[in-house]
Order: structure tokens, then C-alpha cells, then sequence
């Protein structure tokens, strides 16, 4: 796979809900839940987005899969603008891109059988004559491991990871270049979470597939992503390949974030030892004029209060917003 | 072991392949939506079967006024006109049944346009429908089926209009709020994300899951259009030259004192009404649900 | 040793399905003492939150019922205890905090009313007191403002200030055992690591026992000092947690422990598979009479699925119930 073979670019998102005035009056706030978000996705590859709940990371998914409005900036799927798209041709693009959500009882229509649901995209999108389509997702269901004849179940008389199954192959059903993962596994038992995991990954290189990959355990996105960028409060504060992230984090709150895990191999005196964060994020309503992670960050100084730091590429590939990036914050 | 027990239950599942069967058997295995549909049945015969046999004309006075049931040969008595309570409410029942389905059915299908349009694409669609709605709302209902009667002239079609239109609000209501929970959810995001169109979305994906409550309002309608239509007939704006349960109400009601069968007996026969149709309709709504139907 | 403080000995619970009988908790025996941390791990539905709840007496009665067995908290018994006995020790001598603290938090009442609600219902305190009390409460659990914060409703603040709320609130009248279903799921890594120092220091201070529900390993091995593993109503191993964890015995712990992807601060560049755990926890209603972990283990012999493994001591402060530990041991 070659480097420059880039499946998905996303340049300078962002998502901002409210602020509008109803026509009666009453203005409400801006919420900037996403704000200046910027990457690239190399084909056949899996990009992970890690944050805190309220971080941006479903707002993304969902303004890079069309389906909340974007406020500015550009989302390219190889050479099809997707941002732009409108009426009939997004509609006619989305076979390209599809997403699984996180909770596998509220994301499959309780009212549809299985196999209808699995369908569905094909018969929205006319693909293939019915006795193909009929094909095709017996097909589906034996490569997520379901089988064929479930097709006539409705999605409450299956298990948690079985119905999580049926999401992606709904999303695998249009043969979509990028399939968009919105914490796939979170819902999930972590014996099931390994099970769809190593499915996941079987997938992607059966079918050359390319992930947007969410989730908040920092455990399961060092395992599946070959990228990974951080999030806080609607931007990305540090980019870097898996190796070189979770070896050097650069960014205070991604340490944070690393050191605030439990391992299995920790022990009481280990977590004692751990630096704190404290308090919670601020709201994405007001936000500070300068680093958003400034009133939390244990090393911020003066200057990250009056100017917001830029996400910059340091000499290992690391992209970091952080002024004080390159010191030691051990200390 | 637990294997072989989760197969076992799938095939049987997947024997029972056919939804129309599925919700035959559901519905039919819940007792009370039986007795509903039989009570609805009975009353359907009685309403319309009846009359073959019992050939009375419901205007003609044939007896002394208020008679008690079962004296001199009428089952239920006679009226303050003497006239056969038991072919009034034959005949009326016909255009009582009729004005409350159809008004049911009238105000449904504006109250569920309005409804799911408001709530599916909010935003001003919504704030304008809803302005809308609130305008019906706050309309003396009754004063304003008046006009419309008084404007059009007192037939089955306007009346049956008339209540339709006053009567929409609640419906639109209802399906705007669970429009409004349900579009949140994800398998609507999923549906459109499989390129769904809007109307689609609408009626092929939320309001499917927005039945129930739907369904339980309808239930409600048909009954407080049968009520309506007593109300209009009660102050002289139905059509004269029918006859209905309402119609019987009202011209007995200043005799409730005297002859408060004349008045009980129809009554009665919209409770019974309204009490088999929502049986019937919380049956359906349970059949219509996988997730009830399958346990 | 002295007597425990919670003893819990064969505990049996029932429940009444359309399926037949389930039995949920399957001569569960367990025990705490004074200043200890026992964490229960397992898949959900393998009856954690039903140990806690048969301990609060809490079983929804019907369907469910306690069969047999005993539940001793310092020398008492609670089971059969009359409902009103059973008021007076539920809150006061034993506290509980829920998964999800949005729907245990009364929304109508400020979270100071409800805090102090439970004092005065406990303690007989003067409304002024219990309001006092509230407010130090709230300090305890290191709500910044407690005074001021204690008038809020709990959609005011976020879901790390609930939880310290509903710690707060299981704390008030000082219980000797605090039970914590899950308390972190829904909250975010670093607020979870807060709840976690906030835990231990409380029960530093107090010497609280606490009984401390999970799925995530990590959190267990962090802070317990003894871990019981669940599988389909029985605790399949027992035992001190750094060894439980580092020498597991049974083979589902085993596989807990290994499909669970861990964070690793040095990881390699090639992304392996994970281990796998196949299949789905059985219906409780259809168990055979064996191993209920026969059909999803690896290590399984002939006599697994004809006899039941009982809890034997493995190792020292170690039980396990599995045939193939027993045979290894045997060697
Ligand atoms: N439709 C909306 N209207 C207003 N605000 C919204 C809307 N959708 C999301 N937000 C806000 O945008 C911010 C980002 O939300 P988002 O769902 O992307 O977070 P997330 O990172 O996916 O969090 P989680 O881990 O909880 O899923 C939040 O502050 C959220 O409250
Ligand atoms: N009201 C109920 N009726 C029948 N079964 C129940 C009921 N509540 C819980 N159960 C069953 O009890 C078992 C244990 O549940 P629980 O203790 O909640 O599991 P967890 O380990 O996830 O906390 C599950 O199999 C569950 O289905
Ligand atoms: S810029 Fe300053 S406040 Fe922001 S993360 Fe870096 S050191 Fe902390
Ligand atoms: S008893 Fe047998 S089946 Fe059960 S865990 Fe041990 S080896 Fe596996
Ligand atoms: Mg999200
Ligand atoms: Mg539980």
C-alpha cells in the first residue's frame, strides 16, 4: 500500500449546532461541537479517534457520513467531494461510505426482520436484481458469522454482538470503500468485544476496507488503528501512528488519558502513583480563548491562556497542539 | 449445550416465517382482543343484520310514549314520540358507526400529516404546522362545527367532516412528539445513511414504530366522534332526517328523569362501542410489534 | 481472622421466567471484612448486580426469590428479616451506588434535599443537621462549591458530579459496606479515575468494605484486594486479586483476562489477533447439569459436562472451580 494512496480527507471541519434565531424570537447558544477538525485516512487502513464523551468524535462520524449538517470545511472520499454533494447524487454516492453505530438496540429498526435490514441499502439504492440481492445477504451473513436461514428474525431476538454483526453487514452490504465505526464495540461484553474485533479486522483485509474507527478505550484503539488522533472539546490535539503515540505521547491531555487507564497488571500502589486530572471538561458553549485544555492541563502556563495553540507536525510525524509540546511533563 | 438451545429456538422461529400468520396467531392468543372483536362483531350484525329482521320504521309511532323495555312487545321500549327504541338503535347505529369511523379516519389522516411532517423535519416546517395545529386547538370546537355545518348544510358528509376537522389536533400531538423521540434514533440516522429518502423515512421507518400510541388515540376518536355527533344532533345541526345514537340521546334528554332507559340504552351501546374497538385496537398494536409477538 | 463483616454463605436465588426457572445466584458464598475492596467480575447476566442486590434485599419479588443460603452482615441475619429491619439496615448499615446515576437520582429534588433525606430517615437528624450534613458530604466526595452545589437538580450537573452525588448519598449515614454496581461505566476514563481515588481514600478514611462490581479487569486489579469471578450465577474463582489476575486458575478467567485488549505503553507494530472467548453466555433457564462453561471452553475434558466443578483451593487464598485446574493441580 503505498503512502499517497488516500482514501479520505477531511480538511477543516466544523460542526456547530444551535445559534440560529427561531422565527419567534429566542436565540440559543452555539454549541462548537466540532471545531477545525483536519486528517487524512490512507486507503485499506484503520484511523482511530479517541476522547472524552461530548468530544466530537460522533459529530465527525456523522458530518463525514452526511447526516448532520456541516458548518464549514471539506470531507473528500478519493475524488468525490462528499461535503458538497447534494439531492440525488449524495444519494447515489452513499453506497460508497456506511457506518456502524455503538448501540446495537437502537440502530437496527425493531419493526424489520433481519434480512430485510441487511437489504435495506441494496433495495434504497437498486442494486442488482431481487434474486441477487437475496444472494448477496446470505453471503453477508455467513462472512459476519451469522447464518442464512436468521435472515427471518427481528433484531430483538438476537444477542448483543449478533445484532452488532448485523450492523456491519448492513454497512458491508452497498461494498463501501470506507465504513465509518462509531464505538462498534462499546456496548459490548469484552469477550464479544474480541470477537467482533477480530472480525472487524478479518474483514478489512479480506475486503481492502478503510476505517474511521471510534471509540473512547484507549485499549481497543491501540489494538485495531493504525492512526490515531486525540480529541477535546471539537478538535484534535495530537495525531500520530499507533507505535509512536501510545510510546511517546506529546500532548499532556493524551498522557492523562494513557495514565488514567487501570491495566490488569497494575496494582493499587501503580494507580496512587498516577498523575490526576481533575474536574471535567468545559462546555462546548464558552469556550477560552486560548488552549481549551489550559483549565485542566497540570503544566499550562500563561501564554496557553491567551492564544490557542495550532496542530503542528514535530521531526517523529507527530502532529501536537500544544505549546509546551516538546518539553518533558513528567515533572 | 446453550448452542444447541439457542438453534433449537431459531428453527422454531423460522418455521413460523409468515407476519401474517404470526400476528393472526398473537392476536388471537390474546383474550381480550377476542372479546373485543367478538363484542364488535355482535354489535356490526346487530347494527346492520338487524334491521332485516326487525322491520320497524324507527320514525313511525307505534305505541304509547315511554313504554318500558320489555313491555307490550318492545325489547327496548319506546321514546317520547313512542317510537321502537330497539329500531332507533339499529338504524342509528349504521350512521353512528359510520360518522365515528369516518371522522376517526378524517382526523387521523390530517393529524398524522401534520403530525409527522412537524416533527420529522422540525425547524420552521414544524413551528408553522404547530402554529397551525394550536389555531384548531383553541377553536371553540363545537362553535366551529357549527359554522361549518351551518355553512355547508347539515349532511352526513359534513358532519362527518366537521368532527374530522376539529377533531385532528390531539392526533398530530401525539405523532409529532413520538416523531420527534423516534427520528433521533439511531436506525433512522442508519436508514438514511442507506439512502433513504424522506418520505421513506417518514412512513416506511418512524411510523411503523410510531403506531401504538397512534393506534390507542385512534381508539379514542372513533368515540369521541360518536359523542360529537350526539352533540351536534343534541342541538339540532345533524342531519334531520337520520337517524342516530346520538340523536336518540339528545331528543330523550329532557325525559332522563322520567325515562332514563331511553337515554341509558344508547349510551350504553356507545360504551360498549368504543370498549370493543379499543380492545380490538390494543390487539392489533400488540400484534403489529415483533418484539410482543415473538415471546 | 474474626468473624467477616458481610458473610454471605450458599446463597440461592430463583427467579420465575416464561422459560422455566432460572437460577441466578447458585450457592454463592462470599465474604468481606472491614477496610476491604472484593471486586466481582463477569459477562452481564452472569449475576453480579443480583449478588448485590440479594445483600440490599433488594430481589424483585416476584419473580425472583431467595431460595436458600445466608447473608450475615457482622453476625446478623438478613435473610427473612421483615421489611422494616431490613429499611433501617439498607442505607444505613449498607449503602449502594448504581450504574446509571441520572435514573437513581430523584429529578424534582435538589441533590442536598435527597442527601438529606436519607440522614434524616436513618438518623432521626434535624432538618438543619441533615442539611449540614449533606453540604460536608459533598465536600467528602470533592464536589468544588459543595454549599452552593448542593442546591443544584441533578440535570445540572454532569454524569462525573452524579456519581460523586450518589457516592455522597451512599455515604451519609457512614454504612459499613458500600456496594458500587458498576459505578464508572458510564463515565468518562479520566472522571472514572477520579471516582476510583475518590473510592479508596473514603474507604481509607472510613474503613468502609466495599463490594465493587465491573467488567473492566483493569479497574479490578487496581483497586481490590480481592476479586470473585461470576459465570452464570456461580463464582467460578476466588481469591486474592494479584494472584487471581497473574495465575488465574479457571479457564474463563483466563479468557477474560486475554481477550481484553490492553493498553500497552511500548506496543508492537504488527496488530495481532485477540483471544477469543466463542459463543454467548447460556440461558440461565437451561443449564446443564456440568460445567456451565463447558460449550465456550477450550481446556474442556470428558467429565466437564457431566459433573459440576466445585470452588477448591488451588492455590493459597485462591479457589477455583474447574476440572482442568483440579487435574493440573493433581500433577
Ligand atoms: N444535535 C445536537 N444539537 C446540539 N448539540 C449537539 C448535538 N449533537 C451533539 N451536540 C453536542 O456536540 C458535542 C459533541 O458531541 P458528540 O456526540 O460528537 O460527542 P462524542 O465525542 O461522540 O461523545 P460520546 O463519547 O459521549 O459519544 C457535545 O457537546 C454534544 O452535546
Ligand atoms: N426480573 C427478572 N426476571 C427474570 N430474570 C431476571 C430478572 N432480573 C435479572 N434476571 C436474570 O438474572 C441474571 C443475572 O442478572 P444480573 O445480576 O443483573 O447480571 P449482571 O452480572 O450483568 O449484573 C440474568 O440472567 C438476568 O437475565
Ligand atoms: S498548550 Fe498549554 S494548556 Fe494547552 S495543553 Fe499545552 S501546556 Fe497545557
Ligand atoms: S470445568 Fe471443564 S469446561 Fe469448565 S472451565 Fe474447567 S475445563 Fe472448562
Ligand atoms: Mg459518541
Ligand atoms: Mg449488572
Amino acid at each position: 500500500m503505498s503512502d499517497r494512496d488516500i482514501a479520505l480527507t477531511v480538511k477543516n471541519l466544523k460542526v456547530h449546532f444551535g445559534g440560529k434565531k427561531s422565527i419567534f424570537g429566542r436565540k440559543s447558544n452555539t454549541v462548537h461541537a466540532v471545531d477545525g477538525v483536519c486528517f487524512e485516512v490512507p486507503a485499506g487502513t484503520t484511523f482511530g479517534i479517541v476522547g472524552e464523551s461530548g468530544s466530537g468524535k460522533s459529530t465527525t462520524a456523522l458530518a463525514i457520513m452526511r447526516l448532520v449538517h456541516i458548518t464549514h470545511g471539506e470531507v473528500t472520499l478519493r475524488d468525490t467531494v462528499l461535503s458538497a454533494l447534494e439531492g440525488e447524487t449524495l444519494r447515489d454516492a452513499r453506497s460508497r461510505f456506511q457506518i456502524v453505530f455503538q448501540d446495537p438496540y437502537s440502530s437496527l429498526n425493531p419493526r424489520m426482520r433481519a434480512g430485510a435490514l441487511v437489504r435495506e441499502p441494496l433495495d434504497l439504492m437498486n442494486i442488482g436484481t431481487p434474486q441477487e440481492r437475496e444472494a448477496k445477504v446470505a453471503e453477508l451473513f455467513r462472512q459476519v458469522g451469522l447464518r442464512p436461514e436468521q435472515r427471518v428474525l427481528f433484531p430483538h431476538q438476537f444477542s448483543g454482538g449478533q445484532r452488532q454483526r448485523l450492523g456491519l453487514a448492513r454497512a458491508l452490504s452497498t461494498r463501501p470503500e470506507l465504513v465509518v465505526c462509531d464505538e462498534p464495540v462499546s456496548a459490548l461484553d469484552v469477550a464479544i468485544q474480541a470477537q467482533i474485533l477480530n472480525l472487524m479486522g478479518d474483514l478489512q483485509k479480506k475486503l481492502g476496507l478503510t476505517y474511521l474507527f471510534i471509540s473512547h478505550d484507549l485499549g481497543v484503539v491501540q489494538h485495531i488503528c493504525d492512526t490515531v488522533a486525540v480529541m477535546y472539546l471539537g478538535q484534535i490535539v495530537e495525531v500520530a501512528d499507533r507505535v509512536s503515540l501510545f510510546t511517546n505521547p506529546r500532548h499532556p491531555y493524551t498522557k492523562a488519558l494513557l495514565g488514567a487507564v487501570p491495566s490488569v497488571y497494575g496494582n493499587k500502589r501503580d494507580r496512587r502513583n498516577r498523575v490526576r486530572l481533575q474536574g471535567d471538561p468545559p462546555s462546548p458553549i464558552n469556550l477560552p480563548k486560548g488552549c481549551r485544555f489550559a483549565s485542566r492541563c497540570p503544566v499550562a502556563e500563561q501564554q496557553c491562556k491567551e492564544a490557542p495553540p495550532m496542530l503542528e507536525t514535530h521531526s517523529d510525524g507527530h502532529k501536537v497542539a500544544c505549546f509546551l509540546s516538546d518539553r518533558d511533563l513528567s515533572q | 449445550m446453550s448452542d444447541i438451545n439457542t438453534q433449537t429456538k431459531d428453527i422454531i422461529d423460522i418455521q413460523a416465517t409468515s407476519s401474517l400468520r404470526e400476528m393472526t396467531t398473537m392476536f388471537f392468543r390474546n383474550y381480550a382482543a377476542v372479546a373485543g372483536l367478538i363484542l364488535l362483531i355482535t354489535i356490526l350484525l346487530f347494527v346492520f343484520v338487524g334491521p332485516l329482521v326487525h322491520t320497524t320504521d324507527p320514525f313511525e309511532m307505534v305505541w304509547a310514549p315511554f313504554t318500558m323495555p320489555m313491555q307490550e312487545g318492545f325489547i327496548l321500549g319506546t321514546d317520547y314520540l313512542g317510537r321502537d327504541i330497539l329500531s332507533a338503535m339499529m338504524a342509528g347505529g349504521q350512521v353512528s358507526l359510520a360518522i365515528g369511523l369516518a371522522a376517526a379516519l378524517v382526523s387521523i389522516i390530517i393529524g398524522v400529516s401534520v403530525g409527522a411532517f412537524a416533527g420529522y423535519y422540525g425547524g420552521l416546517v414544524e413551528e408553522l404546522l404547530m402554529r397551525f395545529t394550536e389555531f384548531f386547538q383553541v377553536l371553540p370546537t363545537l362553535l366551529f362545527s357549527m359554522v361549518i355545518v351551518a355553512l355547508f348544510g347539515a349532511s352526513l358528509l359534513t358532519v362527518t367532516l366537521a368532527i374530522g376537522v376539529v377533531s385532528w389536533t390531539a392526533v398530530a400531538r401525539v405523532t409529532r412528539s413520538e416523531f420527534l423521540r423516534i427520528r433521533e434514533m439511531e436506525y433512522v440516522a442508519a436508514a438514511r445513511s442507506g439512502s433513504a429518502r424522506d418520505l421513506y423515512l417518514i412512513f416506511k421507518v418512524i411510523l411503523p414504530n410510531a403506531l401504538p400510541p397512534i393506534v390507542v388515540q385512534a381508539n379514542l376518536m372513533v368515540g369521541s366522534a360518536i359523542l360529537f355527533e350526539a352533540a351536534l344532533s343534541f342541538l339540532g345541526l345533524s342531519d334531520p332526517n337520520v337517524m342516530s345514537w346520538g340523536q336518540v340521546i339528545g331528543s330523550n334528554r329532557p325525559y332522563i328523569l322520567d325515562a332514563g332507559f331511553a337515554v341509558a340504552i344508547p349510551g350504553f351501546a356507545i360504551f360498549l362501542t368504543v370498549l370493543a374497538i379499543s380492545l380490538v385496537g390494543d390487539g392489533l398494536n400488540d400484534a403489529l410489534n415483533p418484539k410482543l409477538r415473538q415471546r | 481472622m474474626s468473624d467477616p463483616l458481610l458473610a454471605v454463605s450458599d446463597l440461592v436465588v430463583d427467579f420465575k421466567t416464561r422459560a422455566g426457572n432460572a437460577r441466578v445466584l447458585d450457592h454463592i458464598s462470599l465474604s468481606v471484612n472491614e477496610g476491604e475492596i472484593l471486586g466481582i467480575v463477569g459477562e452481564s447476566g452472569c449475576g453480579k448486580s443480583m449478588t448485590a442486590l440479594s445483600i440490599m434485599g433488594l430481589i424483585p419479588d416476584p419473580p425472583g426469590k431467595i431460595t436458600s443460603g445466608s447473608i450475615k452482615l457482622s453476625g446478623q441475619e438478613l435473610v427473612g428479616m421483615g421489611v422494616d429491619d431490613l429499611c433501617k439496615i439498607r442505607g444505613k448499615d449498607i449503602g449502594m451506588i448504581f450504574q446509571e446515576p441520572m435514573t437513581s437520582l430523584n429529578p424534582v429534588f435538589t441533590v442536598g434535599e435527597q442527601i438529606a433525606e436519607s440522614v434524616r430517615l436513618h438518623e432521626g437528624a434535624s432538618a438543619k443537621a441533615a442539611h449540614a450534613r449533606a453540604v460536608d458530604m459533598l465536600e467528602a466526595v470533592e464536589i468544588p462549591e459543595a454549599a452552593t452545589r448542593a442546591h443544584a437538580y441533578p440535570y445540572q450537573l454532569s454524569g462525573g458530579m452524579r456519581q460523586r452525588v450518589m457516592i455522597a448519598m451512599a455515604l451519609a449515614c457512614r454504612p459499613r459496606v458500600l456496594i458500587a454496581d458498576e459505578p464508572t461505566t458510564a463515565l468518562d476514563t479520566t472522571v472514572q479515575a477520579q471516582i476510583f481515588d475518590l473510592l479508596q481514600n473514603l474507604q481509607d478514611e472510613m474503613g468502609t468494605a466495599i463490594i465493587m462490581i465491573t467488567h473492566d479487569m483493569g479497574a479490578i486489579a487496581e483497586l481490590a484486594d480481592n476479586v470473585a469471578v461470576m459465570y452464570a450465577g456461580s463464582i467460578v474463582e476466588m481469591g486474592k486479586v494479584d494472584n487471581v489476575l497473574s495465575h488465574p486458575d479457571h479457564t474463563y478467567t483466563k479468557g477474560l483476562i486475554a481477550c481484553v485488549p490492553h493498553l500497552s505503553t511500548s506496543p508492537g507494530p504488527v496488530r495481532e489477533r485477540l483471544m477469543e472467548i466463542e459463543g454467548v453466555v447460556p440461558a440461565l433457564t437451561d443449564l446443564g447439569k456440568g460445567c456451565a462453561f463447558a460449550p465456550r471452553c477450550n481446556a474442556v475434558l470428558p467429565r466437564c459436562s457431566s459433573d459440576k466443578p466445585e470452588l477448591i483451593a488451588t492455590q493459597e487464598n485462591h479457589l477455583a472451580a474447574c476440572w482442568a485446574a483440579e487435574a493440573e493441580m493433581a500433577e
